[in-house]
């Protein structure tokens, strides 16, 4: 097949697809917050409530999206959109199974395997910091401005740990492609044990606190504290322009989950067996199975813990968890090295 | 000054001194705002999320109860009165009996004013619970909410079973409580005293109370986030809680250990065993563990009492037609919330002449302006939820 | 010392008593954990539903036969939602010479949903067995005047008045 509508192919089933993923991860989310509240959750659209999240993007559409009076309506229009680019974008970068093989030819599974996927992953989330700041700042409102600043000094310390996480990783894998980093934890240690990054333990735990602060989910969800500001950047958007944003935050948090599992639980690596189609499907179950289970970590805190202050938050980034990455990116400087080059002195 | 005369003022300033000023943003929080609890409003002026001066502005809901009381039988008082602090109605009802009932010279009998003890110590737990429910809510956490107002509803239930009505009994009367359901030849004889099984059920459900207040240790108390929100957050101090008029569990927590079940019981305290909680920094923490244990005691105090009460009638004699002497008397209790206190001026005749009611929270909140003062915006959010005000109290 | 020297909220390090490895924190997942398997407390209203205490003041029912048009509700109510109208009505005395009775005729009683206020003042003070509460709550309506309950709609809350419970033996 031609390349390039072998990408578009691609392109299209990676948005149908999480599309799909959206509206079931709304839902489940609001089924198992509900259960862990000993309440039941939305039960009435579709067999057990499944419609809702579909019926709620409806009815959000047909809303009418006001516009507030001293908005500046360009960057107020063009902020969700912008908030939805890089979301779709960094999902375009994820493999999500193994390369499947028909005939002569390997098709990868994922949109595009970049040479320098890490950096295009920082580079995509920095991005999105900016459609909440310019929401809250064009919306000429003051709770969304509070959020947008509170977002823009958020991001800044965030931004950096999850960056420092992801360097021991590549040190560790030597590629900055995350096909290559999904590769080269395929063997075993001892023969028993997967060989995932997970023996990356600090990076992983700073990954994933960062991951929290990167989706704006409780406990550091102070962009949006509705007990505070009300909504935060998102106050005074209705409407379809509001959907745009909550899309945003959800595919957002299914694509820190799924890179949580490229970067540190293997990716797609399972035990494979049975015929040919099983051989194919099991690795993008394994993928799904994975994600699933650190999505379930995010809604797990959503329900059981408060929200951080402010200061609290900057102080727990750049005070804990900067410093920690950075000690551990030299232990495992260190240890590449050594195995690499052997004692210094020997 | 415009905003003109201000961006002038600093290109001035500027000019001179490098240090830029930039003014205060006025911050408009309420009255319709997530957290204030109705309808509360807060001029506050803020620099960037630190808060200089906070102004509040009451009034909302004002609905006119002293005034309306004037205009109003003793008898349909009641009705008004446990409106005022909704969450916890019969505990507002007491002291206006109380007060009519001194006025009149009348002695309710034992097992009326044991029933009242029950029933205001129940009204205290579902109090506590909006609380524990709301206050970890304002801090982000949502599942208190649920789970505290699930074991509300069994309390409610409760309190509905005796006398009812689950928010507004309406049960006491003038010497004693509700005696029966109806003024006709029928009617009359059908008592409106404890139903059978209710007994049993109150123990059972003060049980899951206590288990209750064990989850929330677990779930709130104990959790490390909910300490970096609280601990050493909004400090009063025991004299500045004095000097504002705070009572109730919000001064226990500053360490003054008052409690007026203790030092003026008008219903039968003494004979019950319980402690007065009390803490001592002061700090939300602190307030929200008081409340939590006060569950706890006044729970033990039901099932100490449910074991106690006395046999006997429900009413004393009095008059059919309620007329109060000349005079006047000033009678305060225990609410949930802290002091709650009536004033009756009495020129005979079946209505007051006046009426003075001392609600907790109004007091409570007067120490808003100074415990804000140059707090963060989080802050305000968990300072002001500490003080567990009811808006219906505040602007009566 | 005095108030005016008393230091306010003197700026704390909050964040030791964030300390690794968070022992209440997880302690907290855990109960939400067992929670999520847990059976949920959720009635589902339309299709189960509880059941009122018999106390329970939900609406007034009216025995017409036992209204004498009184008034006596109406003026006992604070916030004066019922409505009464009567007229007497003379009955010519079965023999011949007999007195004539007046008997008041009820023709109107109405009560107000939208302003009542449940506080059950006019059940105490009707001296004739003519009102009574009943615990049925089912009856919200679209448009607000379809709360005023007339004669009939109050009359056929009557079927609904449960028997009093029995009571706690003293």
């Amino acid at each position: 097949m031609d390349g390039f509508w072998l990408a578009a192919l691609k392109v299209l089933i990676a948005f149908a697809l999480l599309f799909n993923i959206v509206l079931v991860l709304v839902w489940v989310e609001r089924r198992l917050v509900a259960r862990m509240q000993n309440r039941i959750g939305p039960n009435r659209a579709g067999p057990a409530g499944m419609l809702q999240t579909l019926a709620d993007g409806l009815k959000l559409m047909f809303k009418e999206s006001i516009d507030p009076r001293r908005a500046q309506l360009g960057i107020y229009l063009a902020a969700p959109v912008l908030a939805l680019i890089p979301a779709l974008l960094i999902f375009l970068i994820i493999p999500i199974g193994a390369p499947i093989t028909i005939g002569d030819t390997t098709y990868d599974l994922q949109v595009t395997d970049l040479n320098i996927a890490v950096l295009y992953f920082l580079a995509m989330s920095s991005i999105a910091v900016y459609a909440i700041v310019l929401a809250g700042w064009s919306s000429g409102s003051k709770y969304p401005l509070l959020g947008s600043v509170r977002a823009a000094a958020q991001m800044i310390s965030y931004e950096a740990a999850l960056g420092l996480a992801l360097v021991p990783v590549i040190l560790y894998n030597r590629t900055t492609s995350l096909a290559e980093i999904v590769a080269a934890q395929g063997g075993t240690f001892f023969g028993i044990f997967p060989a995932w990054n997970i023996v990356l333990i600090p990076s992983f735990i700073v990954f994933l606190i960062a991951g929290f602060a990167e989706t704006n989910r409780a406990p550091f969800d102070l962009v949006e504290a509705e007990q505070e500001l009300v909504g935060g950047y998102h106050t005074e958007y209705s409407g379809f322009r509001f959907a745009l944003f909550f899309l945003a935050e959800y595919i957002n948090l299914f694509n820190i989950s799924a890179l949580t599992v490229v970067f540190f639980l293997g990716g797609w690596h399972g035990p494979v067996f049975g015929p040919t189609f099983l051989q194919y499907l099991l690795p993008i179950f394994w993928f799904l199975l994975k994600t699933a289970a650190v999505i379930f970590v995010f809604i797990w805190a959503r329900a059981s813990l408060p929200r951080m202050r402010y200061d609290q938050l900057m102080e727990f980034g750049w005070k804990r968890l900067i410093p920690l990455s950075l000690v551990w990116i030299m232990v495992v400087m260190v240890a590449v090295g050594l195995r690499r080059f052997g004692l210094p002195w020997s | 000054m415009t905003d003109r005369d201000i961006a002038m003022r600093h290109r001035s300033e500027v000019a001179v001194s490098v240090e830029l000023e930039t003014p205060g943003m006025t911050l408009n929080i309420g009255p319709q705002h997530p957290s204030t609890h109705g309808v509360l409003r807060l001029i506050a002026n803020v620099d960037g999320e630190r808060i200089i001066s906070v102004q509040p502005v009451i009034g909302y809901m004002h609905r006119g109860y002293e005034k309306l009381s004037e205009v109003r039988t003793y008898v349909q008082i009641t009705t008004l009165v446990n409106r005022i602090d909704w969450v916890a109605g019969f505990a507002s009802e007491v002291p206006y009996i109380v007060a009519v009932e001194r006025l009149m010279g009348v002695e309710p009998p034992e097992r009326a004013q044991w029933i009242r003890l029950i029933l205001s110590e129940l009204a205290r737990i579902a109090s506590h619970l909006v609380f524990m429910s709301s206050y970890p809510l304002e801090l982000g956490a949502i599942t208190p909410l649920f789970h505290a107002l699930r074991d509300r509803e069994r309390v409610l239930e409760l309190i509905e079973g005796v006398t009812g009505g689950r928010f507004h009994p309406n049960f006491n009367r003038v010497g004693g409580v509700k005696p029966a359901a109806g003024a006709g030849k029928q009617q009359r004889g059908v008592s409106q005293d404890i139903p059978a099984g209710w007994f049993a059920q109150t123990q059972s459900t003060m049980e899951r109370i206590f288990g209750m207040c064990d989850d929330l240790d677990t779930l709130v108390v104990g959790n490390e986030l909910f300490k970096a929100r609280t601990v050493g957050v909004g400090i009063i101090p025991a004299d500045r809680a004095i000097e504002y008029g705070l009572s109730g569990p919000n001064l226990r927590a500053s360490g003054v250990p008052y409690d007026l079940r203790k030092v003026e019981p008008h219903l039968p305290y003494p004979e019950v065993e319980f402690n007065v909680i009390s803490a001592e920094s002061g700090d939300c923490h602190d307030r929200y563990v008081v409340r939590l244990n006060e569950i706890r005691e006044a729970a033990k105090i039901v099932l100490q009492a449910v074991d106690k009460i006395p046999s006997g009638p429900l009413v004393a004699k009095v008059p059919r037609l309620i007329k109060v002497p000349k005079g006047q008397t000033y009678v305060r209790g225990e609410n949930p919330k802290g002091e709650f206190g009536y004033y009756i001026i009495s020129e005979g005749g079946q209505k007051p002449y006046r009426m003075k009611i001392r609600s907790t929270s109004f007091s409570n909140l007067s120490i808003l302006p100074w415990i804000l003062e140059g707090q963060l915006i989080p802050d305000l959010v968990a300072v002001m939820g500490s003080l567990d005000f009811v808006l219906g109290d505040v602007d009566r | 010392m005095t108030s005016k020297d008393t230091p306010k909220d003197t700026p704390k390090d909050t964040s030791k008593n964030i300390r690794f490895p968070f022992p209440g924190l997880f302690k907290g997942l855990g109960l939400t954990g067992k929670y999520l398997f847990k059976k949920p407390a959720t009635v589902m209203y339309p299709d189960e539903k509880e059941i009122p205490v018999p106390r329970s003041r939900g609406v007034i029912a009216l025995d017409t036969e036992a209204c004498t048009v009184c008034m006596v509700c109406s003026r006992a109510c604070p916030d004066w939602c019922i409505y009464i109208e009567g007229h007497k009505e003379e009955q010519q005395p079965e023999e011949p010479g007999g007195k004539v009775k007046v008997r008041a005729e009820l023709d109107r009683f109405d009560i107000d949903y939208g302003l009542c206020m449940y506080c059950g003042i006019c059940v105490d003070v009707c001296p004739f067995d003519a009102l009574f509460w009943s615990p049925e709550y089912e009856y919200s309506e679209h448009e607000v005047v379809d709360l005023l309950h007339d004669k009939d709609r109050l009359t056929d809350w009557l079927g609904t008045v449960p028997d009093p419970p029995p009571l706690e033996p003293s």
